[in-house]
């Protein structure tokens, strides 16, 4: 593979050589390369899987999936991407960038960050492995309740072992971060002269540290009932179904935004080099993180209106209450682009794309907030539409977006432009095409993980549409593929600033950067000290002051 | 917030060093871990006509006692070898931290006598479930401090320990006394803060 040819040899390692070293590197830049590999092979998997759930629905009656496989697929559909795509591509970024933003050498504990990438693959494949055992693999859904998930064969078993593989390799990770970010600075590196992105993924990190172990708790109880005789969420021993729920989703409010926040960081990056103009209200853009990231912690009991057990109130207002913080992102987001010289590159044109669907998940999330509105919508394709605009829309463009921003300074080459549009209009066709249509659904009464629908409730048009629509995606990643590919073909080319107009230290050298990525740091003295070194090259030193 | 205050706090958090800033971090995670089961108890507790249910009866609380002051002792003991590594003195630090890993060892010993005296099993319901599950993983988490204090001890012995360098004392220890906390919590709502 043409990447790991990350620096000039004179002759090139043998093959034996060069896989090792990358099977034993602590260096954060292969290690987020190595994330960015793991986690597209499992978006391919889990892809795949939303494709054959799609080809089912499309008509009514079975065709393709037993209701049991289906169960299966659509499991691992939702475990694969949220726990084993979309986390660990945004810790890529952060592997790969975080240390290059401050103006590190590495991480903080570079051996630590190689186990957390190495228990990915062991624990997504453990998972996984569930389809080789008698009874198929873990088909609780990725929130896996009780007492549903307290049945089932060992393919539960292998997906609670994931889970928790995955969950220590997410802990340590995040631990890494912080220390790196809070200890690790170069000089001048204040805090608040810190990138975006870097307090997006310290945010996510704090997060993390705190919910996930959470989440543990919850797989250890359930393990217990399943093999030591526990009655933690037997009813009819003395136990409660709701004390898993309570549980699960204490982490798993806080894990929603685990899985935008970085997205919100990496569009944050991307609008001001495109726009030629700072980011608006930085300080505005860090608080409203911080502040998202505190109420993520006291909503958990919105995904559990209809259990008829939580006060209503109190859980209503605190979600409607992060709409706040959230509008101040999209204030700011837009105020930033107002009256700038704007480039519409592929980067730009996922940034942009990822603001307009977000915002629509968003609103979704609103009414949804409403109890009124939920106990209708709870349960049906609405909650579908919902989390693909938020964690599609948003987060997996946010993603495109920042892959074809730093592939350049990744590989020293740049994606293809014409190929990059072309992906973005298919994408943003075929995803609205796919969840769109799955708001009126959702309001028609069509309810979500079941394999079939009868023909007469007037479902089977627009279920066609949603299954066309999930193809015309496929066609957008098959783009995105050949565009890496025939991309790493290519000589290098970027310049170390590959945009002309960026901000941060990873643009300060080399693309791509040497291992130990800066040969001589410059001295840090605002917010953009990239812009800084551009301004002074060009004898425009000092009308910028520190921010 | 102004500008000089910023950077004294920098400087403050920098001071920290990497390895105890890290445990730090993982001790806070594993407070969230336990402080979902405790949620558990108390949410099963505040529920209960009986508590503990009549099949249990109140537990007998001598042995938990002993095992409380072993760990509070461990605890006591491990610190001060921290202030002797720190000024200088190497070889009571040695001494000490053995004690501190017998201590940890005579508590996981006494605890399992403890467990094989127990009148109710582990499927008897749910507070048998709370009881074991609770225990056991703290049970599990003394295990891993005598195993991490033990790194420490080797690291000790190959001379990779000393006044300059005893961050892994300062972040084995942290972890130590996080354990002995959560035992105090386990003593309070399961022999003390019941009705006797």
């Amino acid at each position: 593979m043409a990447i790991t040819e990350a620096r000039p040899v004179a002759r090139p390692e043998p093959f034996g050589r060069r896989l090792l070293s990358w099977l034993t590197t602590t260096d954060h830049k292969r290690i987020g390369i190595l994330y960015i590999i793991n986690s597209l092979a499992f978006f391919v998997i889990a892809g795949i899987f939303a494709l054959l759930m799609r080809t089912e629905l499309a008509r009514p009656g079975q065709q393709l999936l037993s209701p049991r496989a289906y169960d299966q697929v659509f499991t691992e559909h939702g475990t694969l991407m949220i726990f084993l795509f979309i986390f660990p591509m945004l810790a890529a970024f952060g592997n790969y960038l975080v240390p290059l933003q401050i103006g590190a050498l590495d991480m903080a504990f570079p051996r630590i960050n190689a186990l957390s990438f190495w228990l990915l693959p062991v624990g997504g494949l453990t998972v996984l492995s569930g389809f080789l055992v008698k009874g198929g693999a873990g088909a609780s859904g990725w929130t896996a309740f009780a007492p549903l998930s307290v049945q089932g064969g060992a393919g539960m078993d292998l997906w609670i072992l994931g889970i928790v593989i995955v969950g220590v390799s997410s802990i340590l990770g995040a631990i890494n971060f912080i220390v790196t970010i809070l200890r690790m600075r170069a000089p001048g590196m204040t805090m608040f002269r810190m990138p975006i992105f870097c307090w997006g993924v310290l945010t996510t990190s704090l997060l993390v540290a705190l919910a996930a172990p959470v989440l543990t708790a919850a797989m250890v109880m359930l393990f217990a009932d399943r093999h030591l005789g526990t009655v933690f969420f037997d009813a009819s021993r003395g136990g409660s179904p709701l004390l898993y729920q309570n549980t699960f989703w204490f982490f798993g409010h806080p894990e929603v935004y685990i899985l935008i926040l970085t997205a919100w960081a990496i569009v944050s990056e991307i609008l001001p080099v495109f726009s030629g103009k700072p980011l608006f209200g930085y300080r505005g853009v860090v608080l409203a993180f911080l502040m998202i990231a505190t109420l993520s912690f006291t909503v958990w009991a919105h995904h559990m209106f209809v259990t008829g057990a939580v006060e209503l109130p109190f859980f209503s207002a605190t979600t409607e209450m992060i709409s706040i913080p959230t509008g101040v992102l999209f204030f700011n987001w837009l105020a930033t682009l107002w009256k700038g010289k704007l480039r519409f590159e592929p980067p730009m044109m996922f940034a942009l794309g990822f603001i307009g669907l977000f915002l629509v998940g968003g609103i979704d999330g609103v009414w949804q907030a409403a109890p009124a509105m939920d106990f209708a919508l709870h349960d049906t394709y609405w909650v579908v539409a919902h989390i693909h605009y938020v964690l599609f829309g948003g987060t997996v463009f946010g993603i495109m977006a920042g892959l074809f921003f730093w592939f350049p300074k990744i590989t020293g080459r740049y994606l293809s432009r014409k190929l990059g549009i072309w992906q973005f209009w298919v994408q943003f066709v075929g995803f609205n095409l796919t969840f769109f249509p799955m708001h009126i659904l959702g309001l028609r009464g069509m309810p979500r993980r079941v394999a079939d629908y009868a023909a007469n409730r007037g479902w089977t048009g627009l279920n066609t549409l949603e299954t066309v629509g999930a193809y015309i995606i496929a066609i957008s990643m098959v783009l995105f593929f050949v565009n890496v590919f025939v991309s790493l073909r290519k000589p290098r080319e970027a310049p170390d600033d590959a945009w002309g107009t960026s901000n941060s230290l990873e643009w300060a050298t080399s693309s791509p950067p040497p291992p130990h990525n800066f040969d001589r740091l410059p001295e840090v003295h605002s917010l953009r000290p990239v812009r800084d070194l551009r301004l002074a090259a060009q004898g425009l030193a000092g009308e910028e002051g520190s921010s | 917030m102004s500008a000089t205050d910023l950077q004294v706090d920098e400087r403050a958090v920098r001071r920290t060093s990497s390895p105890v800033m890290g445990m730090v971090l993982f001790v806070a995670g594993e407070a969230m871990f336990f402080a979902a089961f405790f949620a558990g108890y108390f949410q099963f507790r505040s529920q209960a006509k009986v508590w503990p249910p009549a099949s249990v009866g109140t537990p007998e609380i001598s042995i938990p006692a002993v095992l409380t002051a072993i760990l509070v002792t461990s605890s006591i003991v491990l610190q001060l070898g921290l202030r002797a590594v720190a000024r200088g003195r190497v070889a009571t630090f040695e001494r000490l931290l053995l004690l501190t890993i017998l201590l940890g060892v005579c508590f996981l010993a006494l605890q399992a006598y403890d467990y094989s005296q127990l009148t109710f099993g582990i499927k008897g319901g749910i507070y048998p479930s709370l009881f074991y599950v609770m225990t056991g993983l703290h049970m599990a988490h003394v295990v891993g401090g005598v195993v991490l204090l033990s790194v420490v001890g080797a690291q000790t012995l190959t001379g990779q320990i000393s006044q300059r360098h005893h961050e892994p004392v300062e972040a084995a220890a942290i972890y130590w006394h996080f354990v002995d906390i959560v035992w105090l919590g386990l003593f309070t709502v399961y022999y003390v803060a019941v009705p006797r």
